[in-house]
């Protein structure tokens, strides 16, 4: 691949490894506070899938840079607007029903983009994609239970779903930007493009939403910015604690 | 895996060395029987084992690459390890007598080529690896590790870990 090519693949596969481990750290929050006990399994064990893509995603990363950073660098070293994620991934927490809302809404993005990263002609990702399809396929099933659930449960859980939707639907349109690197990467067969998904997105999350009784969102461009480093509030205390042992020990192995 | 059919003696010698490590979460059955432990092959006299992660996260990854190292250095081989991402590991990797051993160590092995997991909400009969029961209800996707859900039988209440079917 080209000089150009090269760079443009380093950056989108560090897109995808920011959003990997943002979740991942975002749900690891939860341990020990999860509902109820299957929960607290449930969550963390989700937490190590997207970790574990995320590690995979940083080492091709670094690999494609060739400038000698590894996992933990490219992890744990770099300053706010270095990081590449989806502002979905960052928003805090909030209740069980916000997050299992997010939760949702990024596995039934990844499912269908790991299914066409398998059948891509570059290896590592083809790779990497062949067992991550299988994870969020389980993602979607157990977020999916829960959206229904709350959303088809009591009037409390509904009001706090509906909520939930409100609040984390302006985030939805950055999901199926597409930019210049996107396209790229997009003509070459090498990634999908954000926005050929959003129909595969919009039955997977459609046929949730009608058991759940929850109005679907409208997908609009409103809050952006993560894709170019430009993250929320709520991003510098998330990266505070991320980073927080390899800052105060840096290199620090174990 | 079954071993591999023409090796040299010493690629055989490596692969029983390397075969016999069991798996730290479950140590009923071993790396071999799981299909965690692809092949082992000789390269200009080292072992090189090839070895493939069962899930993306899973965190006994390098403790199974270390403890199939230490098994080829004590049968006095010099060890390398080699992770292999592609093709992805399956459950339909787990040998008749890894399923078996998992039934009897009280784990229900997993449904064998079963698709139901991308059919959204499908549920699987699981048989209760204690009284044999089909009267099973899943309590949690996800249960003790990564690859294992968690189930309680109906008929004799016992609950149990089942594998997930990837």
């Amino acid at each position: 691949m080209e000089g150009s090519g090269k760079s443009d693949l380093f950056t989108a596969v560090l897109r995808l490894a920011d959003d990997h481990l943002v979740l991942g750290h975002r749900l690891s929050e939860w341990c020990g506070h999860a509902p109820m006990l299957e929960e607290d399994l449930a969550m963390p064990n989700m937490a190590l899938d997207l970790i574990g893509q995320a590690r995979s995603l940083y080492q091709y990363a670094g690999e494609l840079e060739g400038r000698g950073r590894g996992e933990d660098d490219l992890a744990y070293v770099r300053r706010e607007r270095e990081y590449y994620n989806c502002l979905l991934v960052e928003r805090p927490n909030g209740d069980f029903a916000h997050t299992m809302l997010k939760q949702l809404w990024f596995a039934a993005y990844m499912e269908p983009f790991w299914a066409q990263v398998a059948k891509s002609p570059d290896e590592t990702l083809a790779a990497i994609a062949g067992k991550a399809v299988k994870e969020m396929a389980y993602h979607v099933r157990h977020a999916g239970e829960w959206v229904i659930r709350l959303g088809d449960g009591t009037a409390e859980s509904a009001a706090r779903m509906q909520a939930a939707v409100e609040d984390l639907s302006p985030y939805l349109g950055e999901l199926f930007e597409d930019d210049d690197i996107s396209r790229n990467l997009a003509d070459e067969g090498i990634l999908p493009a954000p926005s050929s998904l959003q129909p595969h997105w919009e039955r997977t999350v459609g046929g949730i939403f009608a058991e759940a009784d929850l109005q679907m969102p409208e997908i609009a461009l409103r809050q952006r910015g993560g894709r170019t480093g430009i993250h929320g509030e709520s991003m510098g205390h998330l990266l505070a604690e991320l980073q927080h042992m390899q800052r105060t020990y840096p290199g620090a192995q174990w | 895996m079954s071993q591999p059919a023409v090796k040299c003696p010493d690629a055989a010698a490596a692969w029983a060395a390397a075969a016999s490590v069991p798996d730290p979460e479950v140590p009923c059955v071993t790396v071999a029987d799981l299909g965690i432990l692809r092949d082992v092959v000789m390269e200009n006299g080292i072992a090189v084992a090839k070895v493939t992660p069962t899930y993306s996260g899973c965190p006994a990854t390098v403790a199974i690459e270390l403890a199939i190292e230490a098994a080829l250095r004590d049968a006095g081989f010099e060890p390398r390890i080699e992770r292999v991402m592609s093709p992805a590991w399956t459950t339909d990797w787990i040998s008749e007598e890894g399923r078996e051993k998992l039934r009897e160590y009280g784990i229900a092995p997993p449904e064998k080529a079963s698709n139901s997991v991308r059919a959204l909400f499908g549920e699987t009969s699981v048989n209760c690896p204690k009284c044999g029961s089909s009267r099973t209800e899943r309590i949690s996707e996800f249960g003790s590790t990564p690859c294992k859900a968690h189930y309680r039988c109906m008929h004799c209440a016992e609950p149990f870990d089942y594998f997930k079917c990837i």
